[in-house]
């Protein structure tokens, strides 16, 4: 019986050798460990052994079982492995092809950077003010200290709709702040921003619809040095920490001091090129202190308040910013001219 | 304004600053350079050449060959001018020289002679018969210049040595479009000495006030008219240095008496006429407004009708002049010129404009008026027209002037507050320094009172004053602060953030956002089929539009949206959608407009359809969770098709209309595929936006789904299903759910099968299949008896 039990074992063995499917590897559990396998025949016949013979056989054949046991589910997890392998094989895919997108739309460029100012404010405490483009000729020019007879207000810059010059559509978004001044509570800061109107005929730099976006703070105590720091920031914050700036006199009607703020020229460092037309800088927004005879006319007194304003048009800083070279293609639409922003 | 360095110097010596430094300083104090060149850049390397011999080229029948002296060496050149002659003195561009245009000039052989450079012409050194009217048009420029000599620099003596700095002059400072204005700039600026100086005229007797009379018969528009008579006047070309700095000015010399008008308006900024007085009639000047009918021939030819706003200079009968525009020519100065008579006069600005404008004539003298000039400025000018007259020669300077005042200027005062001043600047300057800064500018201190200068009609203000301490302190020396005071708040409105949201939903459905300009042309409301009695054509108008296409404020988006989509078509973009949240403007009976917002939806291609188009505008209204959203066919709309076209609204209230863009009107766009646009009112969707959001308890039993199929009359909607659904269904009918429409075989003409998908749920126990199956069959029963809808 002992060479039955080595026979049952090396022969068992080599046949595993030889089984590379689960099928044929549950034949062999049953041929060998089965009910009717023939280990199990072997272990009936062990009645028929002596006392002596029997604890020993039995514990032989019991080993025999074991070895059995441990071999064939290690053949059995090895099997299962490699099927798994040889599916996940089957099931590889071309991981270049392109991916299934459900495409999102983008914001027009002009509005990403209208966004991207209009948080910088929010974040600063402003508000944003939103306002009629009919307007009064009062609002647009003469509370803004520009009196009748001035040349904006000429019927070849400005386009009317009332023949007494006193309906027309805003050509600057200034008039919010005379709306902002008569109707918010003090103190003030917002900006508004929107489409302004000049008759200019359309070519790569002009349009005679456009955009910009008005800044105007009131309070106590408010100077040129605050309008400087605020705008310094912003500034900062759009085009980077290290962007150097300037502040040059200039002349608005509605502010005094007016000054207009450049940034130095991204593409030279200042040293002049074809971008800033070898100036080394490049004018980014008209600036200045409220004029006082403006906040009169709103009925806030000068004596006690001051306030700051700037203006920008936010066209010419999208098409710096993305180095768009025609300011029609802004107002084209064309949708891969959309798609690159 | 181009300013000459050279004439500059004259008044304040700035001679060691470099073009570059001179800029950005004059800059930063509020002359804004725009550029600067320096003229000689393109005029190297020529000289003066004396011809010491010339004959015939052998091998050609119009060339010559010159030996020329060109000071340090004698050269040969070749020429095919034909007024050169043995000792002129004539410019020579040696070998390696540049001429204007940047034209190199090099050596080399013509028909087998040797030519080392270039006798010029006039034009060819970039000059005309009008800066040295001597020459010749058609040949090389034989030099009349005194004390010229062999190798002499050509750039010195055409006055090319000199650099002209171009200002952007803003128009609150018309003294600054004189090179006296820019000067006390530039002193100020750099902190030098200015030199003015005072016009000494010796006269030679008699009276002028014994020739001509002048009345003013409009004081309101004419503030000051100054006069002085010149006798025994000789025409001639002025001088070199006046005709090069005219030049260098971009003023065109003409003759001595013009040439010294243009002189002093540019020297002082104060425009000149000068009047042929055989030409006045009546020896009677009378400032007054056109009569009705009246016209005058103008200096440059042009016969100009007048009207009676226009201001005019007029002898007894007729206009001579059109006041501070342009002269007439019936008073020219001409060759024969005997008499002349300088005005030198203010004017009103706005007055001037007008008329220019009108008259479609903007001239050096109109473009300084019509910002507001110094009426004290008048008698410097003409007294320095006279004191020219003297210095060129060019005749007999009459005493006396004619000084007619129409109308006083007060003098302005403004009280120094430094205080003020800091506090608005944020600075602490010292009232000593600021003193310093406005003597420098002509500003006179009497206590703490400060005189504003008579060319300083700008200043009147304390703010005024602190512009112009802050100019000369240094805007860039102001230093940087952070806003102290109340907090505000700050942020967003409700609305804006809804508008926001919307904005990036309509991105999510991937459609690309777009600017549209809010003017279109009447026409358009045609191309989108509106009926001409459409109330909504009623649009705002512009009065003076660019053209057609801009002339009205639209009232719909459409027409932008569908011309944009065809552009993309046009451009063979194969599909496009297309966005914007637009104003409509709608006027109002007091003139102004409600501008509401509209969200304007477009597309084409890509398999575009209705129901596309439909989705998004449904994941609007989710995004904004509006309740009780109703689709109403809309069959009515001209510019929509009427079988793919609905009217959306949440309960009551009307928020849009969207559907395919009706074909005929696709057609009138010139598109041959199918378009698709919505127009939703977005105060419309703000209004009906739904409450913030609450938990609901998740379902803790088991739902049922049950797929029924039933067949009605093809005219019965989806949305009448559903509701019958609905209505047929007790309180554990959860969901009513759409999966298919079918028409075709099996089916009878005129009807349709419509699947649904129903979810069933009891909320406080498992519910049985009984109970379900009960339910399905109210369902259908009730789908049976309202709509006659049969299950399949």
């Amino acid at each position: 019986m002992r060479e039955k039990l080595e026979q049952i074992k090396s022969e068992a063995l080599s046949m595993l050798a030889r089984i590379d499917t689960q099928k044929e590897l549950e034949e062999m559990r049953v041929k060998y460990l089965g009910k009717k396998g023939e280990l199990t025949a072997v272990l009936k016949q062990m009645g028929k052994l002596s006392a002596e013979e029997r604890p020993v056989i039995g514990q032989l054949a019991n080993e025999v079982r074991q070895t059995l046991e441990k071999v064939i589910d290690e053949s059995a997890a090895k099997i299962e492995r490699a099927m798994l392998e040889a599916r996940l094989e089957s099931e590889a895919i071309d991981v270049t092809v392109p991916g299934k997108r459900l495409e999102e739309g983008k914001r027009h460029p002009m509005y990403t950077v209208l966004d991207e100012i209009e948080e910088i404010f929010v974040g600063m405490g402003f508000e944003i003010l939103e306002g009629p483009e009919i307007e009064l000729a009062e609002y647009n020019f003469t509370k803004l200290n520009t009196e009748e007879g001035h040349p904006a207000r000429d019927w070849t810059d400005t386009f009317y709709i009332k023949d007494d010059s006193s309906i027309l559509l805003r050509t600057q978004t200034s008039p919010m702040q005379v709306h902002a001044m008569e109707t918010k509570q003090l103190p003030i800061r917002v900006v508004a921003p929107g489409r302004v109107y000049r008759k200019d005929e359309v070519d790569a730099t002009h349009s005679p619809m456009f955009h910009q976006i008005e800044g105007l703070v009131i309070d106590k105590n408010i100077t040129m040095a605050d309008l400087k720091g605020t705008l310094n920031t912003i500034v900062r914050r759009l085009y980077g920490e290290n962007t150097v700036t300037r502040f040059r006199p200039h002349h608005f009607p509605f502010t005094e001091p007016s000054c207009e703020m450049d940034v130095q020229c991204h593409e030279c460092g200042g040293k002049g090129c074809r971008v800033c037309k070898g100036e080394g800088w490049i004018e980014l927004l008209g600036a200045g202190m409220v004029h006082p005879r403006v906040l009169e006319m709103s009925g806030i007194d000068p004596d006690v308040y001051s306030g700051w304003a700037f203006g920008m048009g936010l066209e010419r800083l999208a098409m710096r910013r993305y180095e768009i070279s025609d300011l029609r293609l802004i107002f084209e639409n064309d949708e891969r001219f959309l798609k690159q922003f | 304004m181009d300013l000459s360095r050279k004439w500059l110097n004259e008044f304040v010596e700035t001679s060691d600053i470099g073009d570059k430094d001179f800029a950005e300083a004059m800059t930063l104090s509020g002359s804004k350079v725009e550029t600067f060149t320096a003229l000689d850049k393109e005029i190297k390397n020529i000289v003066v050449g004396e011809v010491t011999d010339i004959k015939r080229h052998e091998n050609s029948d119009h060339m010559w060959v010159c030996q020329v002296n060109v000071g340090d060496e004698t050269v040969q050149i070749v020429t095919g001018a034909q007024n050169v002659q043995k000792g002129d003195l004539v410019p020579v561009a040696k070998d390696g020289s540049i001429l204007p245009g940047g034209v190199e000039i090099k050596k080399g052989v013509l028909r087998g002679e040797e030519s080392n450079g270039m006798l010029c012409s006039l034009k060819e050194l970039g000059l005309t018969l009008h800066d040295y009217p001597y020459a010749v048009d058609d040949g090389i420029w034989i030099l009349q210049e005194e004390g010229v000599k062999p190798g002499d620099d050509i750039a010195k003596i055409i006055g090319a040595d000199d650099h002209v700095v171009e200002f952007e002059i803003t128009p609150n400072r018309p003294d600054c479009l004189s090179v006296i204005g820019l000067a006390r700039e530039t002193a100020a600026t750099f902190d030098r000495k200015l030199n003015l100086h005072t016009p000494v005229v010796k006269g030679c007797g008699g009276d002028i006030n014994d020739f001509v009379k002048v009345e003013i018969a409009n004081p309101d528009l004419c503030i000051r008219y100054t006069g002085k008579m010149v006798k025994n006047v000789k025409i001639a070309p002025s001088p070199a240095w006046m005709r090069e700095r005219l030049r260098n000015s971009g003023v065109r010399p003409i003759n001595n008496i013009v040439d010294i008008t243009n002189y002093v308006m540019l020297e002082y900024g104060q425009p000149m006429h000068a009047f042929d007085f055989s030409c006045v009639d009546g020896g009677k000047i009378i400032v007054r407004t056109a009569k009705a009918g009246e016209s005058i021939t103008t200096l440059d030819g042009n016969e100009r009708p007048l009207t009676e706003s226009m201001l005019c200079i007029c002898d007894e009968h007729k206009p001579v002049g059109v006041a501070g525009v342009m002269g007439g020519a019936n008073s020219e100065i001409e060759g024969d010129t005997a008499m002349v008579l300088f005005e030198s006069a203010n004017f009103n600005g706005t007055s001037i404009r007008k008329t220019a404008r009108a008259l479609g004539m903007r001239t050096d003298a109109s473009s300084r008026y019509e910002k507001g000039l110094d009426p004290a400025n008048t008698m410097k000018a003409v007294m320095r027209a006279c004191e020219l007259v003297e210095m060129l020669g060019c005749g007999e300077v009459v005493d006396g002037v004619i000084d007619v005042i129409g109308q006083e200027t007060p003098e302005t005062t403004v009280l120094l507050e430094p205080d003020k001043i800091n506090a608005l600047l944020g600075t602490d300057i010292s009232k000593e320094d600021m003193i310093k800064i406005l003597l420098k500018l002509g500003f006179e201190m009497d206590g703490d009172i400060i005189k504003v200068p008579t060319w300083r009609g700008d200043v009147s203000h304390y703010s005024d004053i602190a512009e112009e301490v802050a100019r000369f302190y240094g805007y860039n020396k102001i230093p940087n602060t952070f806003m102290r005071g109340e907090t505000t708040l700050g942020g967003y409105t409700d609305i804006q953030k809804c508008e926001r949201r919307i904005g990036s939903v309509i991105r999510a459905n991937g459609y690309y956002e777009i600017i549209t300009y809010s003017f279109i042309s009447p026409s358009y409301y045609d191309k989108i089929n509106w009926p001409a009695d459409c109330p909504l054509r009623k649009s705002v108008t512009i009065l003076n539009p660019l053209g057609e296409d801009t002339s009205i404020m639209r009232t719909t988006v459409l027409p932008s949206m569908l011309e944009i989509l065809t552009r993309n078509y046009n451009y063979r973009n194969k599909s496009a959608k297309l966005y914007e949240i637009g104003k409509i403007y709608l006027g109002r009976d007091d003139g102004l407009a409600d501008e509401p917002k509209i969200v304007s939806l477009g597309a084409y291609g890509d398999g575009m359809d209705y129901y596309k188009l439909k989705g998004v505008v449904e994941e609007i209204l989710e995004s904004e969770r509006i309740s009780d959203v109703k689709f109403v066919p809309e069959k009515n709309n001209p510019s929509y098709h009427p079988g793919r076209c609905a009217k959306v609204y949440a309960g009551d209230r009307y928020i849009g209309v969207f559907g395919q863009i009706h074909p005929l009107v696709a057609a009138n766009y010139g598109v041959d595929t199918e378009l698709y646009a919505g127009e939703l009112e977005f105060d419309a969707i703000f209004q009906a936006r739904g409450p913030h959001p609450q938990y609901k308890p998740l379902p803790k039993y088991p739902s049922i789904s049950r797929d029924i199929a039933v067949v009605c009359n093809k005219e019965i909607t989806v949305a009448e299903l559903e509701k019958t659904i609905r209505l047929g269904g007790g309180s554990i009918l959860k969901g009513v759910e759409l999966f298919d429409i079918y028409t075709g075989s099996h089916i009878a003409q005129g009807k349709k099968s419509v699947a649904f998908s129903l979810t069933l749920r009891d909320d406080s126990k498992t519910l049985t299949v009984e109970e379900a199956d009960k339910e399905v069959k109210n369902i259908l029963d009730r789908l049976e008896n309202d709509l006659g809808a049969v299950i399949r």
